[in-house]
């Protein structure tokens, strides 16, 4: 996975290199920096000698120059390399998703992706910038550090020794102890959070129903369940700092004592024990770092594991070596068509078994049934959102898995049950169809979904700007311009999945007749609940349980079919055709 | 120009006057209920600062005194150099221990504290009117509860004590300078300056990117958001290579001023760090030039210049915390405005009691009888009860949800006990405000409405609200069990009361369907339930509170006709008996409603049943024919 992941650093390799680089630099000169301290003091204050002390002041001076100088480079790096990988990330996932197919979509919730995009790569991107700054930085302090320390005095190093390996199996042990209440936390924090989403959704049938006081119980209960989690998880990770201070404490001591012993003896100057100490500290805090680093990056681990997982989701449809780019007509037709989502279970039923269905260019086609009767898809199999799992679909006679996926679905418009607008003008919205579309075609395309005249009653007219999905026009106005935005493909079928249920009927009707007589050779496919909306088609497809339950014309199948009688009858009983409101 | 000017500093001390209120009033919320705690706080922190600083000094103080005597000593005698290390073991063990002790006790106080104000803030949000709903978006006030409480987390249990730890050091360092030497103290003082300069130019910037960032990601964010909703709409317009587009030059902006916030964040530090190194030099020299005067002694040279670093890691470190610091404040600023919204004003003392009925009067009761009256306190000290029916009465009411923009204009309506009355009308005629003004989600500017003869503006708004049943367009379930929603409203039901009410609604055939029947749990606002499934558990729910009146607003979406017969067939059972608001989306479920009123543009324009509406050849005539478009 991390070999995976870091392929994403790209051009910022230079930088994720440069940086530990500079680090390395900024330690030697942290190093060297107590170093001269403390000859400042040994050898220019105790024999009073100015001049050496200006003269190792300069080169003190030097290296506080040049530390500051590899201090800011590597941060600027470090900045630099996790925030482009951060950025590479988000491309790569964003790419991949552009390719995903429907089933890929399906298979990742919209908010679950949204978090791995956002969040989740907001993680990685600190995470990684610990790791090439910190996580290089303690290590090689200690080193170092533990460096100087033994070329001062051997015996006295192993002081250090003798308190690392416990302060570090001590710290090992409270973050591992520590780490499960953390993920709990976080668990118990979704729950919190997920409390307040729904409030917040529901805040009128909580004020309805008056359950205010219901609602703080369950808030508060999930709130003190944090409070205690949480408590407990930062109880042990208190222990942290003081267990710290006794080690680099106890070291300081045993240095102290063991180390006025040699300098009695004459085994080393005094300044060599201040240093030594300050090499105490270096050590032992690094030592500290390391284990937060490595809690964070256990944390950010989750997050990377979400990322790959989207990075590498194979798109489920792709395009064949040789595809087909031209569309001859808009005939469709289905060959004993099987086809199952990708996460059903082996006992389901299949949603289309045995699908024979053949369709003439320029038809129009209605297509009614109850819910879960599998209309939708029916017609998704035909841009091909998703792949048929036994049998042929084709498309102007060519199975459609030959075509050129954007060929295939700039000659198949669909207009989607669950359709979003974007924020932006109507205009825009408009040439998501056809990004060159001209004043002219926009306008033309409205008229034939009956949207010109609502749209020219807007003060900015074609620039009036949508909010985020369309929440500013009506529903009913919202399905014209989605059903606009497609005719702009100029595509040889049109499929309206449900696509006129908030028009009122007059208006659908007027659509349909413009399609009749302004595309005729549009093969037009229209889902629909109201049958008043399909009652002139050339043919009516009835659906039942993910089978075709009788396809002919109205006439036909008020005499032969039952489902479709029975609709009939509860939508159009005693009335005219025409007279049902909706 | 210099009128300008005044007005900006104004300004900026305003700002400063509210946020160090801001800081104020949270420290005396999380002090309020932990002042004993707090106090040992303070003092752990001091004793584990003063171990600190006497620790730093202890090396110095070893060897002047303790070692150097013994140098060339035949036959030293350790036994004071050991008593020394002992006494330092000792007040470094108290300095671990008070450090354990403050930490422990903040989990305490921080914990503690957030707890409280998550709490507070959830109960004040119940409290507030629904206006303030419509106003803001889920997503912001959302990030109160998730950003803006870990920011004041982090800043509570770390930044605020290391910040006071860090000054009590330096204080405590600056005093032993002081007392050491006052010319070093001015050279050090003159570092400290060139210090505070540095970071505060660093702070001002690093938040200037910092927001930059916000900004960018927030952008981000929102195209991505939008993006992923409508992801299945790329694909059907092969819209894959635009998106990528913009996509891409988001990215590169948010990437822009994520490296120059991060650059600014971490290069604070080496430069505060190394300012200091240059200060250690210069006192170096100019201790040495001292010295050769004789104006200083060579051992406190050397405990300055251990001083100076004493006192520049600490300030190095505050300049660090102060980031989070402001940030937190900024998060504190948002949570406190949301906890100082007004909340929903009621003021009234109608309530609603259980009675029963004695020698043709009404008393009340605790048991519940299942009849209920309203009880009505009068001035004069006398109690009367009014029987609970449900005639609801509008006289003359206009509202507006902005002063001076009236939606509603004079409307008035009579819905006697069992009445069905409907509403029609095209997109924004007023018939959901109208059913929002009956259960107070928002009040009247004019005009009166009538519950069973008593003004509602005197009912208690719960009571009123206990009285009424909704069911809304759009179905929101909460996570928990099928049996678990339909007992929304009324907790206390048994198993039959459910079944039965699940029964009425005609979901008890689709629940005992499920894998778990009544026991199934519901997740995410009930995905996976359909619609029509969603709109029976909608029903149940309200059957099972059992009101005796009922707002039902219609769902728009697309059922399948048979469905639709199920719900239709549900919702009448559940409306006998009661009186209904209905707000219609189809007319062919209100064709038998006592009454229907048609709306357009805040008036009601016609009134009557179906056939005497229809022989006016008017509104209602067009929206029945499909010549007006109903939302």
């Amino acid at each position: 996975m991390l070999k995976e992941l870091s392929k994403y650093i790209k051009q910022y390799k230079k930088y994720a290199i440069l940086t530990p680089f500079m680090v390395v630099l900024e330690i030697v000169m942290e190093v060297v920096i107590p170093y001269l301290m403390a000859k400042i003091i040994d050898v220019g204050i105790q024999n009073n000698d100015l001049d050496y002390i200006i003269r190792i002041g300069i080169m003190l001076v030097i290296s506080a120059i040049m530390s500051l100088i590899f201090g800011v480079l590597s941060g600027r790096f470090a900045a630099i390399a996790s925030a482009g990988f951060a950025k590479n990330l988000r491309q790569g996932m964003f790419y991949n998703i552009q390719n995903y197919s429907f089933s890929n979509i399906d298979k990742f919730s919209t908010s679950s992706l949204v978090t791995r995009l956002t969040t989740d790569v907001t993680n990685v991107q600190n995470a990684f910038q610990m790791i090439i700054r910190a996580l290089v930085r303690a290590p090689i302090m200690i080193i170092f550090a533990l460096c100087m320390a033994f070329s001062i005095n051997k015996e006295l190093s192993f002081v250090y020794i003798a308190t690392m390996i416990p302060l570090a199996l001590i710290l090992a042990f409270i973050s591992i102890k520590a780490h499960p209440y953390f993920e709990k936390v976080f668990k118990k924090y979704d729950d919190l959070n997920r409390v307040v989403g729904e409030n917040l959704n529901a805040i009128r049938v909580v004020k309805s129903f008056a359950t205010e006081e219901n609602e703080e119980k369950k808030f508060g209960d999930v709130n003190s369940l944090v409070y205690k989690l949480f408590k407990k998880a930062e109880k042990i990770v208190t222990f942290n700092s003081p267990v710290m201070q006794i080690a680099i404490y106890t070291c300081i001591l045993f240095l102290s004592w063991l180390g006025a012993k040699a300098i009695v003896t004459g085994g080393m100057q005094t300044g060599q024990l201040s240093s030594l100490i300050t090499y105490a500290w270096q050590i032992l805090s690094s030592l500290m770092m390391l284990s937060m680093v490595l809690v964070m990056i256990i944390i950010a681990q989750s997050s990377a594991e979400r990322i790959y997982e989207v990075l590498t989701e194979e798109p489920t449809i792709r395009n064949k070596e040789k595809t087909v780019k031209e569309i001859k007509d808009g005939s469709i037709e289905f060959i004993d068509v099987d086809f199952q989502y990708d996460d059903a279970k082996a006992n389901e039923m299949l949603p289309l078994e045995d699908i024979n269905l053949k369709i003439n260019s320029g038809e129009v086609i209605g297509i009614i049934g109850g819910t879960g009767s599998s209309k939708t898809s029916l017609v998704n199999l035909i841009p091909r959102l998703y792949d048929v799992k036994s049998g042929f679909v084709k498309v102007g006679g060519v199975d459609v898995r030959d075509y050129d996926l954007e060929t295939l679905r700039n000659g198949v418009a669909m207009v989607l049950q669950k359709n979003v607008l974007f924020s932006g003008t109507i205009a825009e919205n408009l040439r998501w169809g056809n990004a060159n579309a001209t004043d002219e075609e926009l306008v033309e395309a409205c008229k034939l979904a009956q949207a010109d005249g609502f749209i020219q009653e807007f003060p900015d007219k074609y620039n009036t700007v949508l909010d985020q999905g369309g929440t500013n026009v009506s529903g009913g106005q919202k399905q014209r311009i989605c059903i606009a935005r497609a005719l702009l493909k100029k595509p040889k079928i049109l499929i309206l999945d449900d696509s006129t249920s908030a028009v009122d009927t007059k208006t659908d009707a007027l659509i349909r007749k413009a399609f009749r007589e302004d595309i005729p050779n549009t093969t037009k496919i229209i889902i629909a609940q109201r049958i008043s909306s399909i009652i002139d088609a050339d043919k009516i497809i009835v659906m039942d349980n993910g089978r075709i339950d009788g396809i002919g014309t109205s006439d036909e199948l008020l005499k032969t079919n039952k489902i479709y009688q029975e609709v009939y009858e509860s939508q159009m009983g005693g009335v005219d055709s025409n007279n049902e409101g909706k | 120009m210099k009128e300008n000017n005044t007005d900006k500093i104004n300004n900026n001390t305003k700002k400063k006057t509210k946020k160090s209120g801001t800081l104020f009033r949270l420290l005396k919320y999380a002090l309020s209920d932990y002042k004993g705690q707090f106090a040992v706080v303070v003092i752990s922190i001091i004793v584990s600062a003063a171990a600190n600083v006497i620790g730093i000094q202890f090396i110095q103080t070893l060897i002047d005194n303790y070692i150097t005597p013994l140098i060339g000593n035949q036959n030293p005698n350790y036994a004071s150099l050991l008593q020394a290390i002992l006494t330092m073991g000792l007040v470094y063990l108290t300095g671990a221990i008070a450090t354990y002790i403050y930490n422990r006790l903040m989990i305490n106080i921080t914990q503690g504290t957030l707890q409280k104000i998550r709490k507070e803030m959830f109960n004040h949000m119940q409290r507030l009117p629904i206006g303030y709903f419509d106003s803001h978006s889920h997503g912001e006030i959302m990030s109160t509860y998730t950003n803006d409480v870990d920011t004041l987390r982090q800043a509570l249990s770390q930044s605020i004590p290391q910040v006071f730890s860090a000054i009590v050091t330096m204080v405590t360092v600056f005093i032993g300078m002081v007392t050491t030497n006052i010319y070093l103290t001015c050279v050090v003082i003159l570092i400290v300056i060139i210090m505070t300069f540095v970071s505060r130019f660093f702070a001002k910037n690093s938040s200037k990117y910092f927001v930059g960032q916000q900004e960018s990601i927030g952008k981000v964010d929102g195209y991505i958001e939008e993006m992923m909703n409508g992801q299945k709409v790329v694909k059907v317009f092969c819209y894959e290579e635009r998106s990528k587009e913009r996509f891409d030059k988001l990215n590169e902006e948010l990437f822009k001023s994520s490296t120059k916030a991060n650059t600014y964040a971490n290069t604070l530090m080496p430069c505060i760090m190394n300012i200091g190194n240059v200060g250690y030099v210069l006192v170096a020299v100019i201790g040495g030039v001292l010295a050769v005067n004789g104006l200083l002694t060579i051992g406190s040279i050397a405990a300055f210049l251990q001083f100076i670093k004493a006192f520049t890691n600490p300030l190095a470190q505050v300049s660090q915390q102060l980031n989070f610091v402001a940030m937190a404040l900024a998060g504190a600023e948002r949570l406190f405005k949301l906890m100082d919204e007004p909340v929903e004003v009621d003021d009234g003392y109608v309530t609603l009691v259980n009675a029963k009925e004695v020698d043709g009067k009404l008393e009340e009761t605790t048991e519940r009888t299942g009849l209920w009256a309203w009880k009505h306190p009068h001035s004069d000290g006398t109690t009367t009860y009014t029987k609970l029916t449900g005639n609801v009465e509008f006289e003359h009411v206009s509202f507006g949800y902005v002063p001076n923009k009236e939606i509603l204009h004079d409307i008035s309506l009579v819905a006697k006990e069992g009445q069905k009355v409907s509403f029609v009308g095209p997109t924004g005629a007023g018939k959901t405000t109208i059913t929002n003004l009956i259960n107070r989600f928002y009040d009247i500017q004019k005009g009166k409405i009538r519950y069973d003869g008593i003004n509602i503006q005197k009912m208690k708004k719960n009571d009123l609200r206990k009285s009424l049943g909704m069911v809304l367009q759009d179905t929101h379930l909460f996570t928990g069990t099928i049996r678990d929603n339909i007992r929304y409203g009324n907790v206390n039901a048994t198993e039959e009361q459910v079944i039965a009410a699940a029964k009425l609604a005609n979901a008890d055939r689709f629940i005992r369907h499920l894998p778990h029947a009544y026991d199934t749990m519901i997740s995410g606002d009930g995905e996976g339930l359909s619609q029509g499934q969603r709109q029976l558990l909608a029903i149940a729910r309200a059957a099972l509170y059992n009101p005796p009146v009922l707002i039902l607003d219609e769902a728009t979406s697309s059922i399948d006709t048979r469905t639709e017969k199920i719900v239709q067939d549900g919702m009448d059972k559940l409306m006998k008996g009661r009186t209904v608001f209905v707000i219609a989306h189809r007319l062919s479920t209100i064709k038998n409603s006592d009454l229907i009123m048609v709306l357009d543009h805040g008036n009601i324009i016609e009134r009557g049943n179906h056939e005497e509406l229809l022989k006016k050849k008017g509104m209602y005539y067009g929206l029945y024919t499909g010549a007006i478009e109903i939302e």
